[in-house]
């Protein structure tokens, strides 16, 4: 367990467990079974919870900010369960399709648009090793996915039958494609400098220490990560960029005709891209799963090579209890920038539609093209005065061989099979 | 394990490239012509990425199939402007239509 | 197994979508079950170990191209021609001669020895893909063959090593590089010597001018204009 990735697979761990259990089939497959049954509801338990959690964030964070209270009744003093009554709510209510809807696109698009954003955290790594699908190329995957939620929206304006959702929709399409590449463009930069486009190794070349974030790499990646946010608030259509929703002149835009249940399904995408987002900022640019501060770090470090003698053999319960506390660093990191972004949806008027796509075509795009050159040409400069690639803090670190700590379903399966052979 | 193998992926995409033929040949709509294009490529692109994995071709599958997306891409826009203008000045989208040159 | 079971999801998706984009007259719903046709083949390209790919195919097909063509589906249709259908006689002929063609490919395909085939391809060094395939049964044959624990545990590790090494998805890499113009997936373990295998840096730079050139020339054709009034020749 030297590398910092070279964390237990599920099938090491599976077949030491059958050693451990001398070779009772039955117990490696309860405790298999357990096992996934655990993380994965915990997994999914983070995800779907967050977008809950976020929501009743807005309100009250709106509410600070307008002088007013929010939510205070349903759960104690702060109001905690205003979110689960509004859903409970929602369900209830009549699941409406207007007559000249399109009925069967009208039903899918919802579930096309929550499918998209929450296929996302699919890529995400919440702490060392611990991702669902350890893809070489993640962040270029993250990427993708992201982009497909805008065809639940357009599908779901186009369907109504109603010309709010329609133009709703329309400035939707025209916003997200554009937005999308500034947002590529920037999230270049950092994959640039690590010279990876898998997540863990971005991440992971951030550890030691706060100046060896991205952020602070050079100063092309410092505005770089400006840039990003800024067209990730866009392409995520919160305000001020909600054009395709804006409550003041289309209705409620896309969601014009929509009603209970698919109604929540759009917002809880809203709500799960904002954090994938967040989540991706924050660990191209801002160190992923560690603190950044010297101490925690250490501690973490001392954690992930002490390994206790557990009843599994080459189970890493250091590197394990480390992973916890990592991945509650990341969702408190990526966290603070969703407030971020609420502060900013109730800080900031809205744009004009013009506004929003002379912002991107005429400012953020050739911005981000000059920062992307910028960063190219960055370690050359700096090296010919300095005679090294950074300007301060040590150079880059590079993680040689990549393990990847999940194998892929078919090999676990077949892994397994072979198991209770 | 279980081997697909590689008969099975030229299945796939001789049913995508057929569908794709067909859309085209059938779809008076224009840009139902250009979705049977798409569905044409993407059935050519099944095609060399299974022959890169199961034959000792390698990388140069998946290089071409790249080749072939970023094509459709511009394909795609280059078509799709080329729609417009055509509705701009037809006022329909029906390619049966566009037959002025004709005599 | 769990590999097979994919793939048919995945195929039938496929299939099924692209059938219902042929069989669906109204150009919304076919531009929604080319979504699910095209998300279902970069599904396949992942099962096909190409990872870059189904991610480019995602993000440039899917939300892309297809969100290009429903804004245009959304900026020319208007009423009467969201449903411009060709007549019964066409739609027959066209499907007929779609019949006999798949006919004839998938008689085709089923009449090839395809390990024929790609045993008289000039091997010039294995793609990796390959190499851990014929490696990983090479070792599973051992593993079969093993009678004793320590030559089973030998032979264990090694698949593992194997599925490791596959794992780490190269394509991403080996892609970048060979639009570099470098081949190491072919050059190395090459004896000496011998040329270099062709890269595609002239190609690689020929799609960015090409990209750029479209580009400009799509903006071009797009540009707002006169729209054009009913004149001779138009009937609404």
């Amino acid at each position: 367990m030297n590398g910092p990735l070279a964390v237990l697979t599920l099938e090491n761990f599976l077949s030491n467990l059958l050693k451990f259990a001398g070779n009772s089939e039955t117990v490696a497959l309860i405790a298999f079974l357990l096992a996934a049954v655990i993380h994965a509801s915990l997994l999914l338990g983070l995800f779907g919870g967050l977008p809950v959690f976020y929501i009743w964030l807005e309100r009250k964070v709106a509410g600070r900010i307008q002088d007013r209270l929010g939510p205070t009744r349903v759960g104690g003093k702060f109001g905690w369960l205003q979110t689960i009554a509004d859903g409970i709510k929602l369900i209830q209510k009549e699941d409406l399709i207007p007559r000249d809807a399109d009925s069967v696109v009208f039903r899918m698009a919802p579930y096309l648009a929550g499918i998209a954003s929450f296929a996302a955290f699919m890529v995400l790594p919440v702490a060392d090793g611990w991702i669902g699908v350890a893809a070489e190329c993640g962040a270029f995957l993250i990427l993708a996915l992201m982009s497909l939620e805008v065809l639940g929206i357009i599908l779901a304006g186009y369907s109504s039958g109603s010309k709010w959702a329609l133009f709703g929709a329309m400035r939707e399409a025209a916003q997200m494609v554009s937005y999308e590449i500034p947002m590529a463009i920037c999230a270049l930069i950092p994959l640039l400098i690590a010279g990876s486009l898998n997540l863990q190794v971005v991440s992971q070349m951030q550890t030691g220490g706060v100046w060896n974030w991205f952020i602070f790499h050079d100063p092309f990646a410092f505005l770089a990560f400006f840039c990003y946010f800024t067209t990730a608030t866009a392409s995520v259509k919160r305000a001020p960029f909600d054009l395709a929703e804006a409550e003041s002149e289309l209705v409620a835009g896309f969601h014009t005709e929509y009603s209970g249940f698919r109604w929540s399904i759009f917002f809880l995408a809203e709500y799960a891209s904002m954090f994938a987002v967040s989540g991706i900022a924050v660990l191209l640019f801002l160190g992923g799963w560690e603190t950044g501060i010297v101490i925690p770090e250490a501690v973490f470090g001392g954690l992930r090579s002490w390994m206790p003698n557990t009843p599994v053999a080459g189970f890493n319960l250091g590197g394990y209890v480390a992973n916890l506390l990592a991945a509650h660093v990341f969702v408190i990191k990526a966290s603070l920038l969703v407030t971020l972004q609420i502060w900013v949806r109730w800080t900031l008027p809205r744009l004009r539609i013009d506004q929003v796509m002379t912002t991107c075509l005429k400012y953020l795009v050739p911005i981000s093209c000059f920062l992307f050159l910028g960063a190219v040409f960055w370690p050359l400069i700096v090296t010919s005065a300095k005679g090294r690639p950074v300007l301060f803090g040590p150079p880059v670190k590079s993680v040689a061989s990549v393990a990847t700590p999940s194998a892929p379903s078919s090999t676990i399966a077949q892994n397994r099979s072979e198991v209770v052979r | 394990m279980g081997e697909v193998g590689l008969e099975a992926y030229l299945f796939v995409g001789a049913v995508l490239f057929v569908c794709g033929v067909v859309c085209m040949a059938t779809k008076r709509n224009g840009i139902g012509v250009l979705m049977g294009v798409e569905l044409v490529l993407n059935g050519a692109n099944v095609n060399f990425v299974a022959f890169s994995r199961y034959t000792p071709l390698g990388l140069d599958g998946q290089a071409t199939a790249l080749f072939v997306v970023v094509l459709a891409a511009a394909e795609a826009a280059v078509a799709l402007a080329i729609a417009l203008n055509y509705y701009n000045n037809h006022l329909t989208i029906d390619v049966d239509r566009g037959n002025e040159l004709q005599g | 197994m769990t590999e097979q079971l994919l793939f048919w999801v995945f195929a039938i998706l496929t299939c099924g979508g692209a059938v219902a984009v042929v069989a669906t007259q109204n150009v919304v719903r076919m531009a929604f079950w080319l979504v699910v046709s095209l998300g279902s083949v970069a599904a396949l390209f992942f099962l096909l170990h190409a990872d870059f790919l189904g991610a480019a195919q995602l993000l440039i097909y899917v939300g892309g191209t297809v969100v290009l063509l429903v804004f245009g589906v959304m900026l020319t249709a208007s009423g009467h021609t969201i449903k411009v259908q060709a007549s019964p006689a066409e739609v027959m002929l066209g499907s007929g001669v779609g019949l006999v063609l798949l006919f004839v490919l998938l008689f085709g395909i089923n009449s090839v020895d395809w390990a024929d085939v790609s045993a008289r391809i000039p091997a010039a060094g294995d793609s990796p893909a390959v190499v851990d395939e014929t490696q990983d049964r090479h070792l599973r044959e051992q593993l079969a063959s093993a009678t004793t624990p320590e030559e089973k545990a030998a032979a264990e590790e090694a698949i593992q090593a194997v599925h490791a090494r596959r794992q780490a998805g190269r394509t991403v890499r080996q892609l970048g590089l060979s639009f570099y113009g470098l081949r190491p997936d072919r050059d190395l373990n090459q004896p000496a010597g011998q040329s270099l295998a062709a890269g595609y840096l002239l190609p690689f730079e020929i799609i960015s001018i090409h990209l750029l050139v479209v580009l400009i020339g799509a903006a071009y054709l797009a540009r707002a204009k006169r729209r054009a009034t009913s004149g001779p020749g138009v009937d609404l």
